[in-house]
């Protein structure tokens, strides 16, 4: 199971990054948003996977068994995905403003004079 | 020590009440005044009581350490965050008549406010994950305040600077990531306490590399700088002087602490990358300086070259070369701000920065000159003034650490910057004006704000023996560890 995650992960950053390195703004952006989702992949991964093992301290017991998933990167990967979010919607937004603005979304054109 | 979140809440109510108020220029200016003076007063008070009693700790919430958020300042801290009060306030105060009224109106000062408040939780956290979510506060407040205009020079700019720091929050992402997964901790200081028993050379050299890749895109480092000239001279005064002023040193910070709590005793590969590193930003910072004929990229080039000081000092990681990178932070921070104020003035008085375009300003605008010599002769590192200090401080520490070739290339890179301010001041002052101009206001505020930065730099050149004692201590500080780890472990509340 880690190791599929381990290539989805890689595979995500893989075409993230070939994303960015196009010249479309859109592509650029949906690159950004891959890479954030492997980076998330990436932490859920390494902070260990435990299945089927909740950490809820059971009935009558004052400790947890061993054997639990960990909640730390689970609260973590939550916090990034917000985060990721709210700054994917801004580059959104952003990138429409600079398409209005360049009146073409090739990359290049943004610093050019028409 | 409760005091501790008085520097991440005062900007935060400062903002939520900013954005209740009314719109109108007159209250949003006063309340943000205000609010960067209470976070000023609050970093002092935080600061003095770190000078009196040692490392001060916040564990929030209740929750002890490692297991909750820990609020930590140390003296490197508590002088950053004193410094985040000045600029704030500064800058609050130049808005007063640097800023436009559509950026006025669409938000400014409410994100002014934010960004202060990532900048002063991410001095402050000791928590890795935490400085993540300081940094992305930081980050998105200035976003909003770098695309605040339509003007296709800008959203260029917003737009590169907007990539690349989301490309160096992933990196910075995927560091931490990887470094829970080896040490199950990202508290700083448990982190620094169990960091030399766990993982193999292998984990331990990623993890420095990922997090000097992270950090050195947010700082400027060669050659990772390319976005900082590329975009900050593009906002307007009072937005541009307190990116130049606090946001790359938020990286130089998140560099000394990581390098000094968790990476020190690496393989030593790692800190002749980091030399390196610093040694190309300084020098192709400088000869790209020269290279431009408008003041506000000769400003950003200078801000790129001077953080190579900083950090080329760091990778020697001894106390007196560490100290002078403390000194020449806080040195910079002050008049870096003061000079991106100054080009605001420029702009008011002659429409441009352009150096060919300015010109006769030191008869028409004595006050202004008089203002302006502090700071820009301050960079150029002419003694007394306080740049003269921080560069003296830095050679003494690196022949000190043996790392002669280093001091000598600071005292060059320092030539440069002489010759590049020199160059600034003659052209922009004493050339006689190549046309006649309407003596247009200069903007009291701005030039208000202006004069207090300079005061504060002549302050840190007559109190530099003091100022240097306490970054002395700071650095010894920060390469003790004990008290740091101890204060926020050891139950101290």
């Amino acid at each position: 199971m880690e190791l599929l995650l381990a290539v989805a992960s890689a595979v995500l950053y893989a075409a993230g990054i070939y994303l960015m390195l196009r010249r479309r703004l859109v592509q650029l952006i949906i690159g950004l948003g891959l890479l954030s989702n492997g980076t998330n992949l990436l932490i859920f991964t390494a902070g260990g996977l435990t299945r089927a093992r909740p950490p809820v301290v059971p009935e009558g017991a004052s400790v947890l068994e061993p054997p639990y998933a960990d909640p730390v990167p689970q609260a973590l990967v939550l916090t990034a995905i917000v985060i990721g979010f709210g700054l994917l919607a801004f580059s959104l937004v952003l990138a429409h403003r600079v398409h209005g603005i360049a009146g073409s979304d090739d990359v290049d054109d943004v610093g050019r004079d028409r | 020590m409760r005091l501790l979140v008085l520097p991440i809440l005062v900007p935060l109510g400062t903002a939520a009440v900013l954005m209740l108020a009314p719109t109108r220029p007159v209250p949003q200016r006063w309340i943000s005044l205000a609010g960067s003076v209470l976070l000023l007063a609050s970093a002092l008070l935080i600061f003095f009581r770190v000078n009196e009693a040692g490392v001060q700790v916040l564990q929030i919430g209740g929750w002890p350490a490692p297991f909750g958020i820990t609020l930590v300042a140390d003296l490197l801290a508590g002088i950053l965050v004193v410094a985040v009060g000045v600029v704030g306030t500064a800058i609050s105060g130049a808005a007063f008549s640097g800023v436009d009224p559509r950026r006025e109106a669409f938000g400014y000062h409410p994100l002014l406010q934010i960004l202060l408040m990532g900048v002063a939780g991410a001095f402050l956290t000791g928590d890795l994950f935490n400085l993540y979510v300081w940094f992305e506060v930081m980050l998105v407040a200035s976003f909003v305040l770098m695309a605040l205009n339509r003007t296709r020079p800008q959203m260029e700019a917003a737009f590169k600077y907007v990539t690349i720091n989301l490309i160096a929050s992933s990196i910075f992402l995927t560091a931490l990531g990887l470094l829970y997964g080896a040490t199950g901790t990202l508290n700083m200081a448990e982190l620094a306490r169990v960091w030399p028993t766990v993982g193999t050379p292998g984990v331990h050299g990623v993890l420095a590399v990922l997090f000097l890749i992270a950090f050195s895109i947010k700082a400027g480092l060669f050659p990772l700088f390319f976005w900082l000239p590329a975009s900050y001279h593009t906002p307007p005064a009072a937005i541009g002087a307190v990116f130049a002023g606090l946001l790359t040193k938020v990286g130089v910070y998140a560099l000394i602490r990581i390098f000094t709590l968790l990476f020190y005793d690496e393989s030593p590969a790692i800190f002749t990358l980091l030399l390196a590193m610093s040694a190309a930003t300084m020098v192709i910072g400088l000869v790209a300086a020269l290279n431009e004929r408008d003041f506000r990229r000769v400003l950003s080039f200078n801000l790129v070259g001077h953080i190579g000081y900083t950090t080329a000092s760091l990778s020697l990681l001894t106390p007196a070369a560490l100290a002078g990178a403390i000194f020449y932070v806080i040195h910079h921070i002050v008049v870096i701000t003061n000079l991106y104020l100054i080009s605001g003035v420029m702009l008011r008085l002659r429409r441009t920065t352009d150096l060919a375009g300015l010109g006769g300003l030191y008869r028409d605008h004595p006050l202004v000159a008089a203002l302006a010599m502090i700071p820009i002769f301050s960079l150029a590192g002419v003694p007394p003034l306080s740049g003269f200090l921080g560069k003296l401080a830095i050679v003494e520490g690196t022949f000190a650490a043996g790392a002669h070739w280093v001091g000598g290339l600071v005292l060059a890179v320092g030539l440069l910057t002489l010759l590049s301010m020199a160059r600034t001041w003659s052209d922009s002052f004493w050339t006689p004006a190549a046309e006649a101009h309407d003596l247009a206001s200069p903007g009291a505020p701005l030039l208000a704000a202006i004069a207090a930065l300079s005061l504060v730099t002549l302050a840190m050149t007559f109190g530099a023996q003091p100022l240097f004692e306490l970054a002395s201590r700071g650095a010894q500080q920060l390469l003790q560890r004990d008290e740091y780890i101890r204060a926020v472990l050891g139950g101290a509340r």
